[in-house]
């Protein structure tokens, strides 16, 4: 299968007529729910994710809790209709590990010193499926915490490069990640230029990836300012009001 | 739910300073140089009952590996090939900090890693493996048991996976008179179609230097991690960053080279270990 289908035409654009170093529309909203302290919506072409946080907040039982910090605790899910197939709602092991990843990339933005023995809860729920959820739900997942008061280092701009019939491509759709050669997510406190998640699923030249790196980049500088102009829109312009 | 850890082992803070103070001259605790591997042990064909095997072990990390074999039908989006599940346990007596019950998300990680280093540089051709395309395909079940942690899981348990997929012979499939009904001769055995060779190399992070093979105590110090799957080819085959903590863009190019260079002692242990058991 992989390889017959094409990908890129002759005119050197994607399946969605996209360039190879182009995003998908995105768009983010912030504090879109009710309950949570913080909450956050992202869609990025046909993917669509929204992220809540509650805390810091006390645990039980109080064991789970660590006397110099703030635990973290993850869930990224996708629900049973975001998805061709219908997606059985129980955790698989795919959630599992991306639940585990997408915790460590938060643990190392948010200052979990400030809150010791509370515990710092973020939901993902992947509402659309159209590849680059783990990457929409991190973005979701930070500005959840921004919108929360939450204080980080730095918000995190995140973005999966793909290969397609040889061609490297920014912020790859389902279908390029079903036939394509390459997907490799990545996640970036873009101000720190630090990276705070890395996984390629793929073969990849030592050269290539370089190439998928600075193609990276390039995505996450962009999709860090629309991050920042959708936490501006919800209090940078209310205070405005109010004077 | 994922959730920080809280049975992390505890290392004092006596000897994490000497272990961040000696990397920073250079070297390690146990007289290593930063991108040298421990003694590296690879037993292959360890089970006799498994239609392969491995011993796998890097300092005091033990993971023994196994392949059973069997016949099954196919994926609907990939009838005509067969199919491989790779799963990873942590046993309960392979660290204190180890509990029994279903692989939890450590476990999970280490076999999903594997298993796409594998799928996608199609290390076994999957394609081969179908007896009846669309109908009857052979499944190929890989575990990979942890039965002892002294850091650096993940790379051992690659050498235990890539050295039984390597050494195994899986018995033959007969189709019946009626074309539909397969049974598997254990008379009769081959090889699995192997097209490449891939290994696992950890790089970890501490105050800006590098080193392969954290030991148990090592890994407790690490700012950060990165796992690099490196083909025979010199080819980057999967990567995950793990562990919290974070890299800058050049250190993750650094770590590719560091990895690069490591896995040609890899790659030597486990062609040796696959030239004794041919002689």
């Amino acid at each position: 299968m992989i390889g017959k289908i094409k990908l890129i035409d002759e005119n050197g654009l994607r399946v969605d007529g996209r360039k190879p170093g182009e995003l998908r529309p995105v768009k983010m909203e912030v504090g879109v729910l009710k309950n949570a302290d913080g909450s956050a919506y992202v869609e990025q072409g046909n993917t669509r994710v929204l992220a809540a946080v509650y805390g810091p907040r006390e645990i039980h039982p109080k064991h789970l809790t660590l006397p110099d910090r703030a635990i973290l605790r993850t869930r990224y899910h996708m629900v049973p209709y975001s998805t061709d197939e219908r997606k059985s709602p129980a955790p698989t092991r795919r959630e599992i590990e991306l639940s585990k990843v997408i915790r460590e990339a938060l643990e190392s933005v948010i200052f979990v010193e400030l809150y010791p023995r509370t515990t710092i809860d973020v939901f993902i729920e992947v509402i659309q499926a159209d590849a680059g959820t783990r990457t929409a739900g991190l973005m979701a997942a930070s500005l959840a915490l921004a919108d929360a008061g939450i204080p980080m280092r730095d918000l995190i701009a995140a973005v999966a490069v793909g290969k397609v019939n040889g061609t490297l491509v920014l912020d790859i759709n389902q279908v390029e990640d079903e036939f394509g050669e390459a997907d490799m997510p990545i996640a970036m406190m873009p101000n720190l230029g630090e990276i705070v998640l890395l996984q390629l699923n793929g073969v990849l030249t030592e050269e290539e990836f370089y190439e998928a790196l600075k193609l990276a980049q390039k995505g996450i500088v962009q999709l860090y300012e629309i991050e920042k102009q959708a936490l501006m829109r919800k209090y940078v312009e209310i205070k405005v009001e109010e004077v | 739910m994922s959730m920080t850890p809280s049975n992390q082992r505890i290392v004092s803070r006596l000897k994490k300073s000497s272990i961040v103070s000696l990397i920073k001259k250079g070297l390690r605790v146990d007289g290593r140089k930063l991108n040298e591997y421990r003694e590296i042990t690879i037993i292959p064909n360890y089970i006799a009952k498994a239609e392969g095997s491995a011993y796998a072990k890097i300092g005091g990390t033990l993971v023994i590996a196994g392949l059973k074999v069997g016949i099954g039908t196919p994926y609907p989006d990939t009838p005509n090939c067969g199919v491989i599940t790779v799963n990873a346990e942590f046993v309960p007596f392979a660290s204190p900090t180890f509990e029994p019950g279903p692989p939890d998300e450590n476990a999970i990680e280490l076999a999903r890693v594997i298993d796409r280093s594998i799928r996608e540089l199609k290390v076994i051709d999957l394609e081969k493996l179908a007896i009846i395309p669309g109908e009857k395909v052979y499944i190929l079940w890989l575990d990979i048991y942890v039965f002892d942690h002294d850091g650096n899981l993940l790379d051992t348990s690659m050498l235990a996976a890539i050295t039984t997929l390597l050494t195994a012979r899986i018995p033959k499939a007969v189709i019946k008179e009626d074309g539909k009904t397969v049974e598997l001769n254990k008379e009769v055995s081959e090889p699995l179609p192997i097209t490449n060779k891939v290994v696992t190399v950890s790089v970890g992070k501490v105050n800006g230097k590098f080193i392969v093979d954290p030991n148990i105590d090592e890994e407790q110090v690490l700012d950060c991690r990165l796992a690099i799957s490196i083909s025979e080819d010199g080819r980057i085959a999967g990567m995950q960053k793990m562990g919290s903590g974070t890299f800058a863009l050049n250190e993750v190019i650094e770590a590719v080279k560091i990895a690069k260079e490591a896995s040609k002692t890899l790659f030597d242990k486990i062609n040796e270990a696959i030239r004794s058991i041919r002689k």
